[in-house]
């Protein structure tokens, strides 16, 4: 299926999770949020939440420095 | 208005978006700015030469060589003199505007001193460098309704992201926690000086729409300065079962999850944050680039002279050379970044 990540398609497996969905994309879990259609997904339930077909997703990376 | 201020901020009445209204709005206002590093040295810089003359600044640190890189109130003197960031830029403020009225506040912000600092302020420009004060400007300004700008810069990304109690999530519904284990930092990964510059202003631009209540929609800014990629992603909505803006807990404000820190022995500090296991492989490599390190599996020494720090695996610390505890915490936050 077809899900846009951060503005961009991206094609994934049906069932696809939060969680695996990072892993495939390597992307570091520690320092990200998460937006799906335009609401946060907690990370507590990243792996339960199979994304569906057209989703919309943002990975948003926080840092702390200043 | 007087006649002079007309003059001084003729070229910014005339932009529409904030005009005569907007100027006087800015020659009102009253904003903290917390952390008087390099976003904070740009932000009390820009929002003085805006109008906003009554600016706290909140930092305990003193000016540095190495922050002249990239902290653009301060200079050479400054560095020479070990002046307190915030007594240098008080003094370069006022030489931009002798009307400036800055309150340098020369502490850390903690749950006892936070009411204090920011009573009365309507607006807080984030400046800091660790995420344990960030929580706690965030359940404050959650709790006295009072817009607060997000901001952080390492490396070549950076990110902002405004939030307005009641018109959008606040800091905790989307990263309630903070990172665990060992996050770079400017010391560890280093920083473009340009990339606190441009977040800044991002920073900045939106307190102005704010404060001359012009705001547009209001979203999180990345930046990847040095590809010079910049993303704009919507704000979600305030999270229902957020601890913070939808349960009103306030537990940073209440002083309940400050990592509890004591003096060890005649001269150090020991910091208890065991909840973070910290890789000391990983950490190894990014501090033996910065002074001697010495490290096992279980614990890992590294001098940063005058001091000693110990890291243990648990997360653990003692840091040796001080009894200053809020010394101590800073060192902990530069090298492991919390």
């Amino acid at each position: 299926m077809t899900i846009s990540v951060n503005g961009e398609p991206v094609a994934v497996p049906t069932g696809t999770t939060v969680s695996a969905l990072l892993k495939l994309l390597d992307v570091e879990p520690a320092l990200i949020a998460v937006e799906l259609d335009g609401m946060v997904v907690r990370r507590e339930a990243w792996s339960d939440i199979p994304i569906r077909s057209g989703a919309t997703l943002e990975i948003v990376r926080f840092v702390g420095g200043g | 208005m007087e006649e002079r201020d007309r003059d001084r901020y003729s070229r910014q009445i005339r932009f529409p978006g904030i005009g005569l209204s907007g100027q006087q709005r800015l020659l009102d206002a009253r904003v903290a700015i917390v952390g008087c590093g390099a976003l904070g040295s740009f932000h009390a810089t820009a929002l003085l030469r805006a109008g906003v003359r009554r600016l706290i600044l909140v930092d305990r640190d003193y000016v540095e060589l190495n922050n002249l890189q990239r902290q653009w109130l301060y200079n050479e003197e400054d560095a020479a003199r070990a002046r307190p960031k915030v007594e240098a830029a008080a003094h370069h403020l006022r030489r931009i505007d002798s009307e400036c009225q800055p309150e340098p506040v020369a502490a850390d912000l903690t749950p006892g001193n936070i009411a204090e600092i920011l009573d009365g302020v309507q607006l807080v420009l984030d400046g800091t460098d660790n995420f344990e004060t960030r929580y706690l400007i965030n359940e404050f300004a959650v709790q006295h309704s009072i817009p607060w700008i997000y901001g952080a810069a390492v490396g070549s990304y950076g990110i902002t992201m405004p939030i307005v109690p009641g018109s959008t999530c606040c800091f905790s519904c989307l990263y309630p926690q903070p990172p665990a284990g060992i996050q770079p930092t400017c010391e560890t990964a280093g920083v473009v000086n340009v990339l606190t510059s441009a977040i800044s202003s991002f920073q900045v631009s939106v307190a102005l729409q704010i404060l001359c209540e012009r705001h547009h929609e209001f979203c999180i800014t990345t930046i990847d300065l040095w590809s010079g990629k910049l993303r704009r992603v919507p704000l979600s909505a305030a999270r229902l079962d957020c601890e913070v803006c939808g349960l009103k807990r306030f537990s940073h404000l209440e002083g309940r999850r400050r990592a509890p820190i004591s003096l060890c022995g005649r001269n150090a500090v020991q910091i208890h944050d065991r909840g973070r296991s910290v890789d000391l492989v990983l950490l190894k490599e990014h501090l033996l680039p910065l002074g001697e390190v010495r490290a096992n599996e279980l614990a890992l020494r590294f001098f940063v002279p005058p001091y000693e720090m110990t890291i243990f695996q648990d997360g653990r610390a003692i840091v040796k050379g001080t009894t200053d505890v809020g010394i101590a915490r800073r060192l902990y936050a530069q090298y492991l970044g919390s």
